[in-house]
């Protein structure tokens, strides 16, 4: 592009060919006051409050609006004379007759010295600025908006005044509207975008603070260029052309020499569980939903709220929801203990709030638990040994306490107990993936009937599989905490590292061997092979074993209709000896 | 003293085997009267096995394997799965009743699976009674020591049955 030298004020400057006024100002940091103006878009000089004069060397000096006032070589500007001013005044003394006096304008009503309007103050709040149309044509592209009407009845609507359905309520209007004239309101059946930015929910977010890679990524349900094609503002302002919409997921290959199967858990959905009335209370949640309360980027800021945003006066912590419960999972989930004790001293550090921890049996195993437990009782935390039997309203009986009751057997006291609290923090148990058993087919390992993976060994082989360089790593091997997570997928990595160290593998002594002397060439045995161990040799008319692909899984052994191939150290003497000898 | 079957199991190393393994180290209880011997997969049982097995005194056979779709071995319990069927069918042309032959699908995680199924095995051939060869006499003797049990062999050395 070439640059055109301008003055602004006295400052002389290079602008490029094209742009206008109103930026180059901005650029060397000269604010011209605007209402209309927003980059990306065709300035459309509606407010013509940017008014400016403009000079040539000659003399000939003209009132233009800055937004859109192509710049020319030898251009002066001055952004500030009493011509300037007045003519800014009128302009908005002309919006004011039409608009109340909406703190918009009114700051720059005072800025530019006027108290008293000559035309007075006009009733509406829209000042016909038509950022909003041109927004949703311009940047959206949703063609929801436009003008209807002339002369003194021109307004901004949908067409015909209906509820449009080309809205698709990504709520720009609303957001670029200088003065507040256009609110987002609820549409039955249809998200509020005014509600989608309560939390970090914009269209294009980091996922989280630790994010690995640490890059926005953009929701396609969200982003308004995936609706509707326009938009695409991010894409403008992203210095280094970062941004691909057209991006799709892709699949893959890669080659590699082991595996580590870390897939996690999943919670237990507590809503069967209908005693507990998760779902149906408001202030009953999963311990998830706790933390995600509890954490400095939730929509609460931290804050340990209940639904109405009021702070609870007590809290109940329920232990082995779906855990250590024959009708749902019979193991323990070992980390809910601990964290709801952890749970207990948030809650005491950031409110006033009493607790009540429901346990069945306290188990505070890992070093220095113990003492975390011991210094929760200090707290004064209400620790009961009795699981939590059903949450029910309170009703009239003790509603000025709590609106739920939580009710319970004592084990300790022998007593029946109902308790009533304001919150339910439901301890939810952690379950195998429920996609986990297509991970154990695809990699071909064993899973428990709880869904978690099961290790080689449980002593000798905790991490390795029944498939050589598969390892396991966390909780999809079964239910434990961080330490012990990170502990295993430790030696999972030593393992994985030992096999591509090493460079070479291993092989088993163990495979099928084929005596060429008895092979007839049937080929029978060339399509029972899963692994395409066996071929056949064209030139000797007989079939033989890759050794290195051989699994020695003997199906061809036992298929064999010549008894040509044996399986080592699986043949068919050694099984009959066996046969013999066991039965003897 | 009742009578106490000799049942000869045949697990595959991976499913079996380890579920096998695993009523043990929970100490779940199975009668007495299973003999196992391991095998990698239940595709290396050769029906020969079987014949085997009854010549040296077994009463009954129980051959596991992984759940179908869960093998090793990819497809080796297929395998298995298209012989027993013919295995037993032999055993009936031979004389020989085809419930003493079972095929059983035990996973590793099932421990109790299988003791429940070796329990009930072990009941119902204890209610058949011992292993007779009624129809069909075999004389371990004259067979060919280098036999290995063949089917096919030890057929060929039987009197054709008139039909």
């Amino acid at each position: 592009m070439p640059k055109i030298n301008i003055v602004i004020d006295g400052h002389s400057l290079q602008a490029e060919e094209g742009t206008y006024i109103l930026q180059a100002a901005k650029e060397v940091g000269i604010e011209i006051p605007t209402l209309c103006y927003y980059p990306h878009m065709v300035p459309y000089a509606a407010c013509r409050i940017c008014a400016v004069e403009a000079r040539n060397e000659r003399g000939w000096t003209k009132v233009v609006t800055a937004c859109n006032y192509p710049v020319w070589e030898g251009l002066h500007v001055h952004t500030n004379t009493p011509r300037v001013l007045n003519a800014r005044r009128m302009n908005l003394e002309l919006l004011l007759s039409q608009s109340k006096p909406v703190p918009v304008l009114q700051k720059l009503a005072d800025d530019l010295g006027i108290t008293e309007p000559r035309w007075g103050y006009g009733t509406d709040t829209c000042i016909k600025c038509g950022l909003c149309v041109r927004i949703c044509d311009e940047v959206v592209g949703a063609h929801a908006l436009a003008f209807g009407n002339r002369g003194v009845d021109r307004e901004i609507t949908t067409p015909f005044h209906l509820e449009s359905e080309d809205c698709i309520l990504c709520g720009a209007c609303a957001r670029y509207c200088p003065t507040g004239h256009i609110k987002m309101t609820d549409i039955e059946g249809r998200i509020l975008h005014s509600e989608l930015l309560l939390g970090p929910n914009a269209a294009i977010t980091i996922p989280f603070r630790q994010a690995v890679p640490n890059v926005p990524r953009i929701h396609t349900n969200q982003c308004i260029h995936m609706k509707t094609g326009g938009c695409m503002l991010c894409a403008k302002v992203c210095p280094k052309e970062c941004i691909h919409f057209d991006d799709q997921d892709e699949f893959e290959e890669f080659d590699v020499g082991a595996v580590i199967v870390a897939t996690g858990f999943q919670d237990f959905d507590p809503t069967p569980m209908l005693q507990f009335g998760y779902g149906k209370y408001p202030n009953v949640i999963s311990a998830i939903e706790f933390e995600q309360m509890n954490s400095a980027g939730s929509p609460t800021g931290g804050k340990i709220v209940m639904e109405n945003g009021k702070e609870p006066r007590s809290i109940a912590i329920l232990h082995c929801i779906g855990s250590r419960d024959q009708n749902y999972h019979k193991y323990c989930s070992r980390v809910c203990c601990m964290y709801a004790l952890k749970f207990a001293h948030l809650v005491t550090e950031k409110t006033s709030a009493e607790i009540y921890q429901l346990y069945i049996d306290m188990r505070s195993f890992g070093k220095g638990y113990e003492e975390f437990y011991q210094r929760i009782l200090d707290e004064g935390v209400h620790v009961i040994r009795g699981k939590g039997a059903e949450v029910v309203p309170t009703k009239h009986k003790r509603a000025d306490e709590g609106d739920l009751l939580v009710r319970c057997e004592d084990t300790l006291i022998s007593k029946f107990r109902e308790i009533p609290v304001d919150m339910v923090i439901l301890c939810t148990a952690l379950e195998a993936r429920k996609d986990a058993s297509d991970i154990a087919r695809k990699l071909n390992i064993s899973m428990g009937a709880d869904g978690w993976f099961i290790e080689a060994h449980p002593k000798l082989a905790p991490v390795s599989t029944t498939t050589d360089g598969v390892f396991l790593a966390g909780v999809c091997q079964g239910a434990k905490d961080i330490p012990d997570t990170v502990a295993q997928a430790g030696a999972a990595a030593a393992q994985a590292m030992k096999l591509m160290s090493k460079g070479e593998i291993m092989m088993d002594a163990a495979y099928a061997v084929i005596r060429e002397e008895f092979c007839s060439g049937c080929k029978i045995c060339n399509d029972l092979c899963p692994y395409t161990a066996i071929s056949y040799d064209e030139l000797k008319k007989i079939s033989t074993v890759n050794s290195a692909l051989c699994k020695a899984c003997g199906t061809c052994v036992a298929a064999c209709p010549s008894g040509a191939i044996v399986a080592r150290h699986f043949t068919d003497e050694q099984i009959y000896a066996q046969i013999e000898g066991i039965l003897a | 003293m009742s009578f106490e079957p000799k049942i000869l199991g045949i697990l595959c190393n991976w499913c079996s085997y380890t579920g096998a393994d695993l009523a043990g180290t929970a100490r779940l209880k199975y009668p007495a009267n299973l003999m196992s011997v391991r095998v990698m997969c239940s595709g290396r049982v050769d029906p020969g096995f079987i014949l085997g097995a009854f010549r040296s005194g077994a009463d009954a056979v129980l051959i596991c394997g992984c759940h179908p779709g869960d093998c090793h071995y990819v497809e080796g319990n297929y395998k298995c799965m298209r012989r027993i069927p013919l295995t037993k069918l032999l055993l009936k042309g031979i004389g020989i009743d085809p419930k003493r032959v079972r095929l059983e699908w035990v996973s590793a995680s099932e421990g109790n699976r299988f003791q429940q199924v070796v329990t009930e095995y072990t009941e119902q051939i204890r209610a058949l009674g011992p292993f007779k060869l009624s129809d069909w006499a075999f004389d371990p003797e004259q067979s060919d020591p280098s036999d290995n049990g063949n089917v096919a062999h030890a057929l060929e050395n039987q009197p054709v049955a008139t039909r």
